[in-house]
């Protein structure tokens, strides 16, 4: 799926391309340019600032590349207890709650797969009506607290345990398998879960490992459940430690250190947190971009 | 939905198995205990998933009565007792209402305006590039926000606008006075906006360029053939080519219209500006969860998703009859 954007341009060279073609093509290579620096100037900016010192920040010279080079704010957030919890739980959530969905969009995918089966029409209406309506806020809140949900890990793992975008695409894929397979493994007796677990999912790896990112990342970077129904701050995701020191709601890390120290992490210290909390997905994101970019061909086409 | 079954080219082939004999059945509409007795492994499957959509997606859907009931934390999921539409006259005549919805129109107008088109233009510049490893690099670049936590967008745009940040020291280069952005309410819908196309706009291109690859060649050929330049090849055949996409996207589009991006506004908004950055969304938040309203802020809420659900229907009524392009 992926060769579908890097296949050779369908649109053919004409015989020798005019002047004003020739111009375009290097304003447009301008232009994209201009996009790739601008898209990149605000992690550049941050993480120039996350290892600024104090007074070089204040004073607003940090641009592009660190001014008065500091680790004093790393040192601290770095040390911080409460950070390194609040980032086990991210990662902790994430795991969980990529699991549950992952298998909980499987089963119900397969059997939306099958076109004979009485009542698929039915079963694809229940999922897809809830993209389009919902809920809402208020009611979901006093259902998850009702259930007694709150400050345990199913208020996030529960509520978004299917996303009906990831269950059409793998849906789709599903239907695209031949069905010999299938029908062979019947033949011989195997019954529906053997046949899934056997025969399917072992042919479905590459669109199972484009759910497991699309979930993971999206579980990685959810904080609004988080921030909802936790109330103790040892049970935060990362992501609300950042949003509480972004908020102001909390001063980071505690302000006994020296003076000097306390102005540097209160110039800098939303941005190392910030570089902290993107950095696992920087890292990981050059592997991972294709298959997000073949997953949503999978669901434009197909879905 | 409907699915044209006899259509399946391996049928006619294979040899008789399960495919086969029901073909002979299907004249006759199966019955659901027969079907249940055939398939109860896979109906057994579906079990947990449904239950999960009951549960989270339409319990909450009639958790939305208690915006007819008044409800007491604690006390009935759907409240104590009927007060019929009282609370849609209260938000009717609350003034922070039509303050917050008409902040909704016009961020969710100005979101429209710039982040449907612009991946549109982004694709098509893309599409003539002819160095290949330019093109994979400014696209794995310009994807590369949509993949980041909307606290880490929240915190970058905060960041640069601070007073010490990079956006002032550009204004102080230029001879300007610093501005405190986060604190004048004139600022919010740029601001808003523009995060939402660093964001958006090159992810939103994907979908675009897959479409432009499924042109046909020959059309360009026979448009070079008809004398038609560069320019006119794009316009007659390019955009055309991904019509449908752009319909199908535009009315996506309308259909979150007023969802507008809820959890970057509670993100970044505060008091002070209030008056141009609080939305439908973030105010029954507040309504509801911060300050208890649990029925006042459900009754607006239901509002919002009926004008939501609303505005999908007749967009896609509308591209149906117009252009014959619809998502069902």
């Amino acid at each position: 799926m992926v060769s579908l954007i890097d296949a050779p341009a369908t649109r053919p060279q004409g015989p020798r391309p005019t002047r004003g073609y020739r111009v375009f093509q290097v304003v447009n290579a301008l232009v994209l340019t201009a996009v790739v620096v601008l898209t990149l100037f605000p992690f550049v900016n941050i993480l120039a600032r996350s290892f600024s010192g104090e007074q070089e920040i204040r004073s607003g010279q940090v641009n592009l590349i660190p001014r008065g080079f500091n680790l004093t704010t790393y040192r601290i957030v770095m040390s911080d207890a409460m950070f390194w919890t609040n980032y086990r739980n991210t990662v902790v959530y994430t795991i969980a709650a990529t699991a549950v969905a992952l298998a909980l969009t499987t089963c119900y995918a397969y059997v939306l797969s099958k076109r004979q089966l009485k009542g698929r029409g039915l079963l694809v209406a229940i999922a897809v009506f809830t993209m389009f309506f919902n809920g809402g806020l208020i009611p979901n809140y006093v259902l998850v607290s009702s259930l007694g949900l709150r400050n345990t890990i199913w208020a996030i793992v529960l509520p978004n345990a299917i996303n009906v975008f990831n269950l059409l695409v793998m849906k789709a894929f599903f239907e695209s398998l031949p069905t010999e397979l299938e029908e062979a493994a019947a033949v011989d007796g195997m019954g529906t879960y053997g046949t899934l677990w056997r025969i399917v999912l072992p042919l479905s790896k590459a669109v199972l490992a484009t759910m497991l990112l699309f979930y993971a990342v999206a579980f990685w970077n959810s904080w609004f459940p988080g921030f909802l129904y936790m109330d103790r701050q040892e049970l935060f995701p990362v992501t609300v430690y950042l949003r509480n020191l972004i908020a102001g709601a909390t001063g980071g890390t505690d302000q006994t250190a020296s003076s000097d120290a306390a102005l540097q992490i209160a110039a800098n210290i939303q941005a190392v947190t910030i570089v902290l909390t993107m950095l696992p997905i920087l890292l990981v994101y050059p592997f991972i971009q294709r298959f997000f970019v073949s997953g949503v061909m999978l669901g434009a086409v197909k879905g | 939905m409907a699915l044209p079954r006899t259509a399946d080219p391996v049928s006619g082939t294979e040899p008789p198995g399960a495919v086969r004999g029901e073909r002979h059945i299907r004249p006759r509409r199966r019955t659901w205990s027969a079907a249940i007795r055939r398939d109860w492994q896979l109906y057994s499957l579906a079990v947990l998933p449904l239950l999960f959509f009951v549960l989270f997606r339409y319990l909450p859907m009639l958790g939305n009565v208690i915006a007819f009931r008044r409800y007491v934390p604690g006390g009935d999921l759907f409240g104590e007792t009927w007060v019929g539409l009282r609370y849609f006259t209260m938000f009717l005549h609350d003034p922070t209402f039509w303050q917050v919805f008409t902040n909704t129109l016009i961020i969710g107008a100005l979101t429209l305006l710039f982040c449907f088109p612009l991946p549109i233009v982004l694709a098509l510049l893309l599409n003539e590039v002819r160095t290949r490893f330019f093109k994979r690099f400014v696209q794995t670049i310009a994807y590369l926000p949509h993949f980041l936590s909307v606290v880490v967008v929240a915190g970058l745009v905060l960041q640069m606008l601070s007073v010490d940040g990079v956006v002032n020291q550009g204004l102080r280069a230029a001879g300007q006075d610093a501005v405190a952005f986060m604190q004048e309410p004139g600022w919010f819908r740029t601001i808003y906006v523009s995060s939402e196309v660093w964001q958006t706009v090159g992810w939103g291109t994907i979908l675009y360029l897959a479409a432009l690859t499924t042109i046909d060649a020959d059309l360009y050929q026979q448009a070079q053939v008809d004398g038609a330049n560069r320019w006119r090849q794009t316009w007659h055949v390019t955009l055309p080519g991904i019509r449908p996409t752009m319909v199908t996207l535009l009315i996506l589009n309308i259909g979150t219209f007023l969802a507008v991006g809820f959890e970057k506004i509670l993100l970044l908004y505060n008091p002070l500006i209030y008056p141009t950055a609080d939305v439908v969304s973030t105010y029954l938040y507040r309504v509801g969860v911060v300050s208890g309203s649990f029925s006042y802020a459900a009754a607006i809420g239901l509002f919002e998703s009926v004008i939501g659900l609303t505005l999908v229907l007749s967009a896609n009524y509308l591209s149906r009859r117009t252009v014959g392009t619809s998502l069902w």
